[in-house]
This record gives structure tokens, C-alpha cells and sequence, in this order.
């Protein structure tokens, strides 16, 4: 299977590559265009801040290629921020697959979430065979509002969409990568789609 | 509702795991990837790796065994011990940590905090203060422990946040060591007041304690060491435990 994880200079893709490879998959890293359009299924991973990703993005071109995919997409964290159509931090205009609008915490709480909270409300393949309230590991301090793409929701003091689906584009606000059993599950899942 | 974390934290030299009481007198507790790996298939929420001669010898951390733990251990890990620029915490970045603990090297260079949060995120980094009290008020001591500062603890905490630290790690070296309980009133002060996550460290002894930690202390995530190595408390039955009074676990 080839599988394509989006280089865009955000954040830590060794994770999620290391679980790809416990999967037994070897992905490539690229921000080639062709490389990626070709690919069966790509990841958008992403750890970092919204304006400077989406420069860098539009910079090369990919922000036009991303939106055009027709193969399985999966984005994490940045990666389902970048997917909706503006954050607040800084903003920033993103790729707009999912008519959305990323917002800040200001609800009180510490910010940003760090730690292990429920998933509820799931609907998608992407969480077949999971408890129907698992934990999935979090680390973000902007969050996409819920709407009619939410597949999976939690809650921090807001409710949130922990879970985002349109057409081919799936993703999700906590780190799969990072979240043992039941995340590696989730990515196993999208790599069966 | 998000959970409170149990953190075992493995503190390495030259790769084994050792644990020392009051920062001396190291006994050995086994091969750290090999710790870290159990601990994460027995529930622990996170783990920190501590390089703790590092500071003192001036080594750089262990970007292999940083690069071993991320291929084997799945669930999220912090890294500390003489990470002292953007080039350190850049290359066990690389090598896959989540996020690095830094102590020391903020102490001499405060604006370390603020290049950091700015390069790679606040997430990604956790300070790490030491504190022990003198005379009725707390200061932060550096380099594992050995070394006073002029440096008062709760204004401390105030400013790294300010700098853009993602979360602090307090360790009270008054209660390191001791099994006697975490520095409750201390951490519930820090914690209230700042608005970023405080994991609280030093002197887990039983169970109730970090019961404690978490309603009085109101710390986000609790860290141990010798407890979980000598296997004192297992993981598993302390999160149970702390699940069955309330508090708010991960359990699978």
C-alpha cells in the first residue's frame, strides 16, 4: 500500500510513522504534487500553528492539490484544524473541505487540553470495533465547532467535533499516533477504507 | 471529561533505569525501554525519561534511546536532562518525543522558554521546577537538585507560563524521596493560579496519596518513580483505585 504522509514542516510525523510502520506499512514523506496524488491513501498530520502552516501550504502549491483528492485522507490535530475553512489563531484562512470554523477554548479551563478524553457520539468506519467510549490522547488549544461532518464528539467544558468526515477526507483532533491500542486501531481502520 | 494522568517517570543513565532517594544514592531498576513499554501496556497515560547526570556532565540527551522509545511505546513521552538549546530539543524531537522537560537551561537562559514555544509549540514544551523550602518560603534549586537558587518558586511558575511553557513539572525535593505524600498546598497554589497544566512530583508513598494530589493538591497529572519500579503499586491498581473515589482515569 502506498501511503503518503504530507511533509509541511508541522510537527512530528515520527510518531506517526512509527505506528504506520507497527501496521506493518512503510509511508512516504513528501510535498511533491504528483507524489501525492498518486499515493492510495495520505495523512495530514500536524502539530504547530495554523498561519504559518497554511502559508507554507499555499507556498508550494499543495493547499489547491490537497482539496482536489479523490483516496482516502486523514487529517490529525493541525491537520483537521487546516481541513475547516478559517481558525482563529492568527486568522487564518484554511483549506475549507469542511465548512467549519476553528475556534479557541475560552471556556475557563486550562488551555491547552493535555491529556486523555472520551470520544463519544461515533459514527465511521474509522472507529469499527472500539469501545463505545474510548480514549484518545489530546493536545490542542483551538478546536473545530461541531456541525454536520462531526463524526465523533468530546467535550472540554465545550463540546467539540473530536471527529470530522466529507466524502473521502476524514480526520480527527486527537493523536491517534499517540493514543496505544485504541488509536493505533483507528489508523488501522483507515488504512482498511 | 478529560482524565487526570499517572506518569511513571524513568530517570536513565547510560540507558538503565535507576531511581535515587533524595537525588543520591542510585539503585538500579532495569532497562528503561523495556520499563517504559511494560508501563505502557499496564495503562500509564503518559511517561517522562529523565536523563539525570546529563545536566551535571554535560551530555547531551540520549537521542538513541529517545529514538528506541518512540519506535516501541505508543502512548505520549517527555524527555528532560541537559536539553539546553534549540538544536537539543530539535533532535529528540526528531527522533520522536512529544515534549521536552527542561530545567536547568531555563533557570540561566529564561528566554529558552520563549524560543522554544515559539519554534515548536507550547505543547511540546514542559519546565521542570524543583523546589524546595528554606526558611519558610520555596525556591527553585537546579542541576538534579544540587544547587540553590535566588529564585522564589511560585513567581517562577508565573513567569515560565508567560514565556509560553505548555505545562510545568513541579517536584518538591522537601517531599522527594520521603513516600509521605506530595507537596499538596503548594501545587494547589501554582495550579489554581496559572492556567497551564501542573503535574505534581515528589513523594508518592500509597495510593491515598495521590487521591490527595488530585482533590487538595489540584494538580492535572501525578508522576512517580520508585512506587512503579520496585512494583510497589502497580500501575493498573493504582488508576483503579483512584477511579473507584471519584477521580477521573482512563481505564481500558
Amino acid at each position: 500500500m502506498n501511503i503518503v504522509i504530507v511533509k509541511y514542516n508541522a510537527g512530528n510525523v515520527v510518531s506517526v510513522t512509527n505506528t504506520l510502520n507497527r501496521l506493518g506499512v512503510e509511508p512516504m514523506h513528501s510535498d511533491d504534487p504528483e507524489t501525492i496524488k498518486r499515493a492510495d491513501k495520505v495523512i495530514f498530520p500536524g502539530v504547530g500553528e495554523a498561519s504559518t502552516a497554511m502559508n507554507y501550504l499555499r507556498k508550494q502549491g499543495l493547499d489547491k492539490v490537497l482539496t482536489d483528492l479523490h483516496q482516502p485522507f486523514l487529517g490529525i490535530c493541525l491537520g483537521l484544524q487546516l481541513m475547516c475553512k478559517h481558525s482563529e489563531e492568527n486568522d487564518t484562512d484554511c483549506l475549507g473541505i469542511f465548512d467549519l470554523q476553528v475556534k479557541r477554548f475560552s471556556n475557563g479551563l486550562k488551555v491547552p487540553q493535555i491529556g486523555w478524553n472520551l470520544l463519544e457520539n461515533l459514527n465511521s468506519p474509522i472507529f469499527i470495533d472500539l469501545p463505545e467510549h474510548p480514549y484518545i490522547y489530546f493536545v490542542h488549544s483551538y478546536f473545530a465547532e461541531i456541525g454536520n461532518e462531526t463524526i465523533a464528539t468530546s467535550n472540554y467544558s465545550d463540546k467539540f467535533s473530536a471527529a470530522l468526515h466529507k466524502d473521502n477526507y476524514y480526520a480527527v483532533q486527537g493523536h491517534p499516533e499517540k493514543s496505544g491500542k485504541t488509536g493505533q486501531k483507528i489508523i488501522e481502520n483507515f488504512l482498511k477504507l | 471529561m478529560l482524565s487526570k494522568r499517572i506518569i511513571p517517570c524513568l530517570d536513565v543513565k547510560e540507558g538503565r533505569t535507576v531511581k535515587g532517594v533524595n537525588f543520591i544514592n542510585l539503585r538500579d531498576a532495569g532497562d528503561a525501554i523495556e520499563l517504559g513499554a511494560l508501563y505502557a501496556e499496564q495503562g500509564a497515560d503518559e511517561l517522562v525519561f529523565l536523563d539525570i547526570t546529563a545536566t551535571v556532565e554535560k551530555r547531551k540527551t540520549l537521542v538513541d534511546l529517545v529514538r528506541n522509545v518512540a519506535r516501541q511505546i505508543n502512548i505520549p513521552f517527555t524527555v528532560g536532562g541537559g536539553i539546553s538549546s534549540i538544536q537539543d530539543a530539535s533532535a529528540v524531537l526528531n527522533a520522536g518525543a512529544d515534549k521536552v522537560s527542561i530545567n536547568s537551561s531555563a533557570v540561566k537562559k529564561p528566554d529558552l522558554v520563549d524560543q522554544l514555544a515559539r519554534e515548536f509549540g507550547s505543547q511540546f514544551v514542559v519546565v521542570a521546577i524543583d523546589t524546595k523550602s528554606m526558611n519558610g518560603k520555596n525556591f527553585v534549586h537546579t542541576h538534579g537538585g544540587r544547587t540553590p537558587t535566588s529564585i522564589e518558586t511560585e513567581p517562577w511558575a508565573d513567569e515560565v507560563e508567560k514565556r509560553g511553557a505548555g505545562e510545568i513539572l513541579l517536584t518538591s525535593m522537601d517531599h522527594d524521596g520521603t513516600k509521605a505524600g506530595f507537596a499538596n498546598e503548594l501545587t494547589a497554589k501554582i495550579s489554581t493560579k496559572l492556567n497551564i497544566p501542573v503535574i505534581a512530583s515528589g513523594g508518592a508513598g500509597k495510593k491515598e496519596h495521590f487521591v490527595d494530589v488530585f482533590t487538595t493538591g489540584a494538580a492535572d497529572a501525578a508522576l512517580a518513580a520508585s512506587i512503579f519500579h520496585f512494583g510497589e503499586i502497580p500501575v493498573p491498581e493504582l488508576k483503579q483505585f483512584l477511579h473507584e473515589k471519584g477521580i477521573n482515569m482512563r481505564i481500558e
